[in-house]
């Protein structure tokens, strides 16, 4: 059969990097975290940097992640990556330093660390997936939960009056001098997680140039936390956390 | 023509999500009705329309799918 020929080594366009080990990844099925870990893994594998590149692992879901990265791994206390990140990349500033944290982990307990670094402009790479939920623990709110949006402490949906407005902490930072590129993005789609590893390959490329913070957001779905079937969790995520969180670069250095 | 192209699925790491069937703009992908030992049906290949153009394997989310595409004819 002619499909049996096409299947040969000199015919292979894509296949899992190396970058990633040969883990099970724990995560739900259709769960965005595996998706944003291979594209940033990806980035890692084409720029040849995999030896060089150190990660930091946050609180939550993705707390595991040191698991599926096949680099320098350090795992940080909640909310405490960039400040782990701060003493890596200024001990070794050759290195390429990243952390990856969820808007629990950046949005909530680490507000004040992912702020400071931003704004000394520590020259790392922040990966922020923002689910609009605390997945791990069960579906709390967290300060990213939209506008009456249910979450197992909101369980009337989020009202604005006594819990306060969704924060936009990509908007914020890009306002800080110490930022570089700024950018929102998503992985639910081929187009849009190709987007994404644009993105996370700029974002590397000027951490080599000493730039500044660089601050990739992709907002992400939670079928789990959000009670929906993967498809459906996609579909919400376009008709509702796009309109509030917008895709695009927000901060681009000149 | 298309270039044809064509997919190897791990079927022990499909989690049977449906993110990849969305992404195929030719329908090649569905759910089995068997299912894996976690337990999971998983994604199998229905027809040979496959064009190479690995969305599916982009947006997996468990890296499960590799694809392979016919080179140009010289
Ligand atoms: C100091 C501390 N406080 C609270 C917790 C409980 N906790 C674990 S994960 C988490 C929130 C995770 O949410 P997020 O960062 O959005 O990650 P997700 O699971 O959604 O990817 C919380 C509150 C903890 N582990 N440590
Ligand atoms: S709980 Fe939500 S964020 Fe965590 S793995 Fe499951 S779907 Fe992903
Ligand atoms: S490579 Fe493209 S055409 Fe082939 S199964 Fe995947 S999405 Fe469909
Ligand atoms: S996207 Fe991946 S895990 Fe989900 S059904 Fe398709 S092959 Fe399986
Ligand atoms: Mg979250």
């Amino acid at each position: 059969m002619a499909e049996n020929n096409i299947i040969s080594p000199e015919n292979l366009v894509y296949e899992k990097t190396s970058v990633l080990t040969d883990r099970v990844l724990h995560y739900c099925p259709g769960c965005g975290h595996g998706t944003a870990h291979r594209m940033l893994a990806e980035v890692v594998d084409e720029l040849g940097i995999q030896g060089d590149t150190i990660g930091v692992a946050p609180v939550g879901c993705s707390v595991l992640a040191y698991y599926y990265f096949d680099v320098d791994m350090q795992e940080a206390a909640h909310g405490r990556a960039p400040a782990v990140a701060t003493g890596i990349k200024r001990t070794m500033p050759e290195k390429y330093v990243f952390t990856y944290q969820g808007d629990g982990d950046l949005a909530a307990i680490g507000t004040a660390e992912t702020l400071h670094a931003c704004n000394r402009g520590e020259n790392f790479l922040i990966v922020f997936i923002n689910n609009g939920i605390y997945g791990m623990t069960g579906g709390q709110m967290a300060p990213t939960t939209l506008p009456g949006m249910k979450s197992s402490t909101s369980p009337y949906g989020r009202d604005v009056v006594t819990m306060g407005n969704p924060l936009k902490m990509t908007e914020l930072v890009a306002e800080l001098p110490g930022t570089c590129f700024v950018t929102r993005q998503s992985v639910h789609t081929p187009a849009n997680a190709r987007k994404t590893k644009r993105a996370l390959k700029k974002a590397m490329e000027y951490q080599k140039q000493n730039k500044g913070t660089c601050f990739v957001e992709i907002v992400s779905n939670c079928p789990s936390g959000w009670k929906m079937t993967p498809a459906e969790s996609n579909k919400w995520m376009e008709e509702n956390m796009f309109p509030y969180y917008p895709l695009g670069d927000i901060k681009v250095p000149s | 023509m298309a270039r044809k192209g064509d997919v190897v699925i791990n079927i022990e790491s499909c989690k049977g999500c449906e993110v990849c069937i969305t992404a195929c703009p030719n329908q090649v992908l569905a759910l089995s009705n068997e299912v894996n030992s976690k337990g999971y049906h998983y994604v199998m290949k229905v027809n040979s329309a496959c064009v190479g153009c690995a969305n599916c394997a982009v947006v997996c989310p468990d890296a499960v799918i590799t694809v392979y595409r016919e080179k140009r004819k010289q």
